[in-house]
């Protein structure tokens, strides 16, 4: 079942209740348009939007926890004890990001600050609802649905250049530079070794990507492609070995310093939502997205992107951070030959009829 | 991008401690490096003056937190030297054994801030894991974990405790293998040997004009290691190896402590085997000859100097310092020079920087 039509009815459930208490009273007008198209519609729009923003949350959440418990294990520590397997942590956490004093750095470029972290969240939070959890589960469906999701996904470097010359602090200006620089270079290694997918596939559609992979996953035909696109992912999300953007070493937290409080809650947030499109970009695209047996396809997809995920935190628990000049010549010199090698290997399969 | 000063410091996640590395910047490249010292003075030598010669020994901890057992030993060392008194064999052995354990835990130290400084943090919690083990061998000897107050003048203020001899081999022999871990979680990372090779070179001649010593003199292939060359407690008893490294930077560096802390597991396990029985201390007098006295330790920052001059009362006329970290940071310029600001933490990081000892 779709999701709009599952929310459908119980929006139309809840009207009639309404309806029928609005009879009652005798509000009879009012109770005719409440039960019009257009008021449902809207209504069925704002459930589904709750419900997805709601499945990000949680999905952000269960990241975190996986994160905490996974490098716990790979530190040989124990990660969070709170709640039941440490689960709470988090919402604890957030909680007391609520508490924090928000404050602005004096002589800061205000209105610059605040919206480069509205831009952030904001096209953070849209990804979500880009990506499909399966073919029923989504909020918006576009024949060109990649395209879309890429175009959302690279407003980040713009909202994080502002924030970085906004905050009037020399290590958020250094860290908004090297993220300008990092995430402009690896969008192309990144968007390349996806055209083989799309080649293969023949469609910019999520669910005619998924569908195509029904035989074969892409993962196969397009190893080469899926490795480059783990890695300049990695970049695109700012883990390490990758995190120079935030490199606590040497900028103290980068771009990010003079935000603090809630305002850093968010930021992790829109962190963690970008790790989950980026993960679930991968899944759908190269490991069969919710292709799967006797599961629901939806839980398929999210099991696919924990696994994805997984292997970000193996990397970050095991690898130092590149340097800027480094990361550079990674994207250009090394990321950017091979995608082309990817991408002729798909030509050259496409025009063998395999695919 | 014009040319930028950005303070590195007093308060930044890199420096272990309070200095501060003006850096001037074009772009991301260093085109000058300042440090800049004093946020942490504490009048160490002045206050000397005002103690008596046992009473220094807990302060003289406080020197390093890093390796306070090297520097009270040091001060013990130049203390028996201007009262002219022999230290019984056996508290001779019990240092060194103490002092090779220490030298470990200084590079467990050094090894989990470098882990920090280069963004893997695996590296630093396996490292704290090991470090235990070592401060609790320490602890069932002194009773502290940091700051140890153990080396009196005339010896060591108590024996070794039972058991110590079949704890401590047991941890060597741990221990050595989990040096292995760490090279594989090091050395066999493409992006370690990135971050770190070709970077702070600092040539033969140079490192002997910059006055580096200890590790990061021999990381630059000068074969000196006072141990060896001017040995003091029972060195010369021992047969181990100086570490050396012909490459000169920050890997070179990190290659030497790594090899080091392998041969004082060796050293320690060499003077457990020989420690002969007997008493661990002699009584000294209360009041110093008119006279002065120099000694020098190979800290596990390098070379630790003190000088002592002494007037007939029971408190020292002067009471002065050499620390090896004083003379590094005057390099940082030589050594970050054209690198980029991210090599900031590498490099310097590389050098091992306390702040209790430079800046005293």
């Amino acid at each position: 079942m779709e999701l709009y039509t599952f929310i459908e009815g119980i929006v139309v459930w809840l009207v009639s209740i309404v309806q029928y208490i609005l009879n009652v009273i005798g509000l009879h007008g009012l109770a005719d348009w409440l039960g019009g198209a257009e008021i449902v519609n809207i209504l069925t729009y704002l459930g589904q939007a709750l419900i997805v923003f709601l499945v990000g949350f949680v999905i952000c959440l269960t990241m975190i926890w996986q994160e905490r418990k996974t490098l716990g294990r790979l530190m040989d520590r124990r990660g969070t004890r709170i709640g039941p397997l440490g689960y709470a942590q988090q919402l604890a956490d957030g909680f007391k990001t609520f508490l924090k004093e928000i404050i602005v750095p004096d002589k800061a470029w205000v209105s610059g600050y605040n919206w480069a972290l509205i831009i952030l969240i904001a096209s953070s939070v849209i990804l979500v609802g880009i990506i499909p959890l399966s073919d029923g589960w989504f909020l918006s469906s576009t024949p060109a649905g990649l395209l879309l999701l890429f175009a959302v996904f690279s407003l980040a470097p713009f909202a994080i250049l502002i924030g970085g010359w906004a905050s009037n602090n020399k290590y958020t200006l250094i860290g908004g530079m090297r993220s300008a620089a990092q995430l402009i270079s690896y969008e192309v290694p990144l968007l390349l070794s996806t055209v083989g997918v799309i080649l293969l596939a023949g469609s910019l559609s999520f669910g005619d990507i998924v569908a195509a992979q029904d035989t074969i996953w892409f993962v196969i035909p397009q190893i080469i492609g899926f490795i480059i696109f783990m890695i300049a992912m990695n970049a695109e999300v700012e883990r390490i070995p990758f995190d120079l953007p935030e490199a606590e070493a040497e900028l103290v937290e980068g771009w990010g310093t003079e935000y603090g409080g809630l305002r850093f809650g968010l930021i992790m947030f829109a962190e963690y939502l970008r790790g989950y499109a980026g993960a679930a970009i991968a899944a759908i695209l190269f490991l069969g997205g919710w292709n799967g047996p006797y599961l629901p396809p939806e839980l398929w997809l999210l099991i696919k992107v924990f696994i994805i995920f997984f292997v970000f935190i193996w990397i970050r628990g095991s690898f130092p951070r590149v340097r800027t000049d480094q990361i550079l010549n990674i994207g250009w010199k090394w990321l950017m030959p091979l995608a082309m090698i990817n991408l002729a290997i798909a030509v050259a399969f496409k025009m063998l009829g395999w695919f | 991008m014009a040319e930028m000063w950005v303070n590195m410091g007093p308060q930044h996640p890199f420096n272990h401690g309070l200095w501060n590395l003006r850096v001037l910047m074009d772009g991301e490249t260093i085109k000058y490096a300042e440090p800049i010292l004093g946020y942490l003075h504490r009048g160490w030598e002045k206050s000397m003056e005002n103690r008596t010669y046992p009473q220094i020994i807990p302060l003289s901890d406080r020197l390093c937190y890093g390796s306070s057992m090297s520097w009270s030993h040091l001060y013990c060392m130049t203390m028996e030297e201007l009262f002219d008194i022999e230290v019984p064999e056996r508290g001779e052995y019990i240092r060194v054994i103490v002092l090779e354990l220490q030298r470990i835990v200084s590079h467990l130290l050094w090894l989990m801030a470098f882990g920090v400084d280069l963004g893997n943090l695996t590296v630093m919690l396996y490292v704290i894991r090991e470090r235990e083990m070592f401060l609790d061998l320490l602890q069932s000897i002194t009773g502290a974990r940091m700051t140890y107050n153990y080396p009196r003048i005339g010896g060591v203020r108590n024996d070794l405790p039972p058991d110590f001899e079949r704890d401590c081999i047991r941890a060597m022999d741990y221990f050595q293998g989990k040096i292995d871990d760490y090279e594989k979680l090091c050395d066999g990372s493409k992006i370690f040997r990135m971050r770190t090779e070709g970077l702070g070179v600092v040539k033969p001649a140079d490192a002997i004009n910059l006055g580096l010593t200890g590790p990061n003199l021999r990381a630059s292939s000068v074969d000196v290691d006072i141990r060896r060359d001017d040995p003091y407690s029972v060195y010369e008893e021992f047969d181990f190896d100086v570490c050396t490294h012909d490459a000169c930077d920050t890997y070179a560096r990190y290659r030497v402590r790594m090899d080091e802390m392998r041969v004082s597991c060796d050293i320690v396990k060499q003077a457990l085997e020989k420690i002969p029985d007997g008493p661990v201390r002699v009584k000294v007098p209360k009041n110093a000859p008119n006279k002065t006295a120099v000694a020098r330790v190979e800290d596990p920052r390098g070379e630790g100097m003190m000088y002592v001059v002494g007037d007939g009362t029971d408190k020292p006329y002067r009471l002065s310092v050499r620390s090896p970290v004083f003379v590094y940071v005057s390099a940082a310029n030589h050594m970050l020079k054209g690198h980029k600001i991210a090599d900031v933490p590498s490099v310097m990081g590389s050098i091992d920087m306390c702040l209790g000892e430079t800046d005293r």
